[in-house]
């Protein structure tokens, strides 16, 4: 796909530097020198169980101690459970991994949030919830959706178990510089339009390759617009474009959202780092290597229809038909694509019918967004035969659901309301779809067997989730609104 | 790492773009604590497909694979690279791949190597008129071999580089370890830190 525009690529020479540029700049340990990569400091090591345990071994293996502990977290996520979690794990070959992640952060002494434990839940989530996703640093892990720390206007980036490792013994990494990418939205989303619909629309518009090789900037009225937890969203799907990461810039949504936080500076040091963090916006007429623009005011509530998240079209339209597609690789994955998905061209998106309704996942599991859900469900009963997971985030944001009377308003409506974790997002627990089920997901990823072998996947907002819940097809509250007046 | 110089097996043909990770190795599959024993979870679900491209005798042994674009994208997963390394895949060429895909292939000693699009259709159209067909790849000179038809592909210097001495990444950062030190001593008092663990007398949250 080539709906990105690239700008000059002769660098300006003026000095006007980008967002990205200052972060990279402010990092840089060695400058590289004859195709050498620079390397770049790391300010937080975020670890999960997955990718961690070989990165573990690696060290141990060549008796190199872990560099900086009091830079490195770790909590549970992808396997845990989100029933009986005061049981042991049934699966075993979980409960080893979750088992070994202990062991070796008791041995290297790294804090670790374990499930139970009030900041446990996905590692994306409890970053930013414990304050330690901060403006302007440098946040690793070896997880691709790393990308969400961004929205604070850090470099953030997914990394695999090798880079752990290297992290692990260095806290740094050596990396090539990015391209720059700007993507600006203009305008104000309409009600009933979020992050979600932002992001999925970016994504459908440059491809899962557009991104690649560039740090995405949202910029625009409708980014400042948003919420920490919207822009959250819309950074956390950046490497779904295929970008290396995404940001924002930090503004006062950003201070009002840090302030007070465990980990957030306090004092004078509040002050110092609101000096720094004032500085890091891109410079009035520093140039990027490719700009996007998108209009807010057009953008609708955004599903997708195929097997990667850029096979994606405004509820109100239709399956397109790959016969129309010209180019054959593209025309190829389409046709591939409505075969696992089992859908015929032309089908109108509302006229899907689903089975299950996910929501949770780091791209939407935050407060606000069980929040929005709730208030579309309220009141309203589901339809009948359709299976609704709700899964927070970390077990504070279940806790602060539950203080708000979420939890109530989801079991009234006959949703389950489970424990915190990456759950049906990937299925690496016991929650999965079954061979054929389809499902509403308010995640990520719709890849091939992602939510369970032979799962079906449309990737959907928290409101597209709620109202879909309700009507038993792919659904708006829009459409909840045409319901009310019939 | 083992030096890599040149590679010369059996080309397997992947007509597919967009093959994520979660295709390489489904995340059921992730649940090991080595860095071994992933042959059988390659290509797993598709693999169930005794027409799957993997599943012909023809094909059995293959060191090379020949993709299409965005190979590798999504999940940051270095167990893709570890399934198709254990699988016995020494070099992938594709038109694109994924980034973090494209790290991890070079941390692991596996060959990335972009091909055009064209060559791509090339490479495949002759590898499937004749199935078992062994390509030489050469990282010296940066192309793949069969008969007479040579291809370039890409590959960045650095990650060549240390692929053709077989270079630790780590061993050559902590080269650097008096300037990582100088650096650290620069850092400001108020960036954020793990450690210690809260107390009870510091409220997590507002």
């Amino acid at each position: 796909m080539t709906n990105v525009i690239p700008t000059s690529q002769v660098s300006s020479g003026t000095g006007l530097r980008t967002l990205a540029e200052k972060v990279w700049d402010k990092h840089l340990v060695t400058k590289g020198e004859d195709g050498t990569p620079d390397l770049i400091y790391i300010d937080l090591h975020l670890l999960h169980e997955v990718t961690s345990p070989q990165a573990f071994d690696g060290l141990r293996l060549a008796n190199r101690p872990l560099r900086r502990p009091d830079l490195t977290i770790a909590t549970e996520d992808h396997n845990t459970p989100t029933l009986a979690i005061d049981k042991p794990i049934v699966d075993l070959t979980s409960r080893t991994q979750i088992e070994t992640l202990r062991r070796n952060c008791a041995e290297y002494g790294v804090r670790l949030h374990s499930l139970g434990d009030i900041e446990q839940g996905i590692v994306h989530v409890v970053g930013p919830q414990l304050g330690l996703t901060q403006p302007g640093i440098t946040v690793v892990c070896g997880d691709s959706h790393t990308s969400t720390h961004g929205a604070f206007g850090a470099m953030a980036l997914g990394i695999g178990t090798s880079e752990v490792e290297h992290v692990m013994a260095t806290q740094t990494l050596p990396l090539n510089p990015f391209k720059t990418m700007a993507i600006t939205v203009n305008g104000a989303l309409r009600t009933g339009v979020t992050a979600k619909d932002i992001i999925l629309a970016v994504i459908a518009k440059i491809g899962t390759g557009g991104g690649a090789g560039y740090v995405l900037e949202y910029r625009g009225e409708a980014i400042r617009a948003l919420s920490m937890e919207g822009r959250m969203t819309i950074c956390n799907m950046s490497i779904e474009a295929g970008a290396r990461a995404g940001m924002v810039a930090p503004d006062q949504t950003t201070y009002d959202y840090l302030e007070g936080r465990a980990h957030a500076p306090r004092g004078a040091d509040w002050d110092a780092a609101v000096a720094y963090w004032e500085t890091l916006a891109t410079d009035e007429g520093a140039s990027y290597d490719a700009e996007v623009t998108i209009d807010a005011n057009e953008l609708e509530p955004f599903v997708t229809w195929g097997t990667n998240p850029g096979q994606g079209v405004s509820l109100s339209g239709s399956v397109p038909n790959p016969a129309e597609i010209v180019d054959a690789n593209e025309r190829s994955a389409a046709e591939r694509a409505l075969e696992y998905m089992d859908l015929a061209a032309g089908t109108p998106m509302k006229e899907i019918r689903v089975d299950t309704v996910f929501l949770g996942s780091c791209t939407n599991s935050r407060v606000e967004d069980l929040r929005a859900a709730a208030e579309v469900i309220k009141g309203k009963t589901k339809a009948e035969g359709l299976r609704m997971m709700v899964v927070p985030g970390s077990a504070r944001v279940r806790i602060e659901a539950e203080a708000e009377g979420l939890d109530k308003i989801f079991l009234d409506f006959g949703a389950e309301w489970r424990f915190a974790g990456c759950s049906m997002c990937l299925g690496m627990n016991p929650d999965q779809l079954e061979p054929g089920e389809r499902c509403a997901s308010t995640s990520n990823r719709n890849f091939e067997g992602r939510q369970g072998k032979g799962g079906r996947t449309h990737l959907v907002s928290p409101l597209v989730a709620a109202a879909t819940a309700i009507r038993g097809t792919l659904s708006s509250p829009w459409d909840l609104v045409q319901d009310g007046d019939q | 790492m083992q030096k890599f110089t040149t590679v010369t097996g059996i080309a397997v043909p992947l007509r597919r773009s967009n093959v994520d990770t979660d295709q390489i190795i489904p995340a059921v599959h992730l649940k090991r604590v080595t860095r071994t024993g992933f042959e059988d979870a390659l290509f797993a679900a598709w693999r169930l497909d005794p027409d799957f491209v993997i599943n012909k005798k023809e094909y059995q042994g293959g060191r090379v694979l020949i993709a299409g674009a965005d190979f590798g994208i999504g999940s940051s997963r270095e167990h893709a690279v570890w399934a198709l390394r254990d699988y016995g895949f020494d070099v992938v060429l594709s038109p694109r791949f994924g980034d973090i895909f494209r790290g991890n292939a070079g941390k692991q000693g596996l060959l990335a190597g972009q091909i055009s699009e064209a060559d791509a259709e090339t490479l495949w159209n002759l590898v499937e008129s004749d199935p078992g067909l062994e390509l030489t790849v050469d990282l010296v000179s940066k192309t793949a071999r069969v008969g007479d038809l040579t291809v370039k592909f890409a590959i960045d210097d650095y990650t060549r580089w240390r692929l053709l001495e077989g270079l630790d990444d780590i061993g050559l950062t902590l080269r650097n370890e008096a300037r990582i030190n100088e650096f650290e001593a620069t850092r400001e008092s108020w960036l954020p830190r793990t450690l210690p663990a809260l107390s009870p007398e510091s409220p997590p949250t507002r």
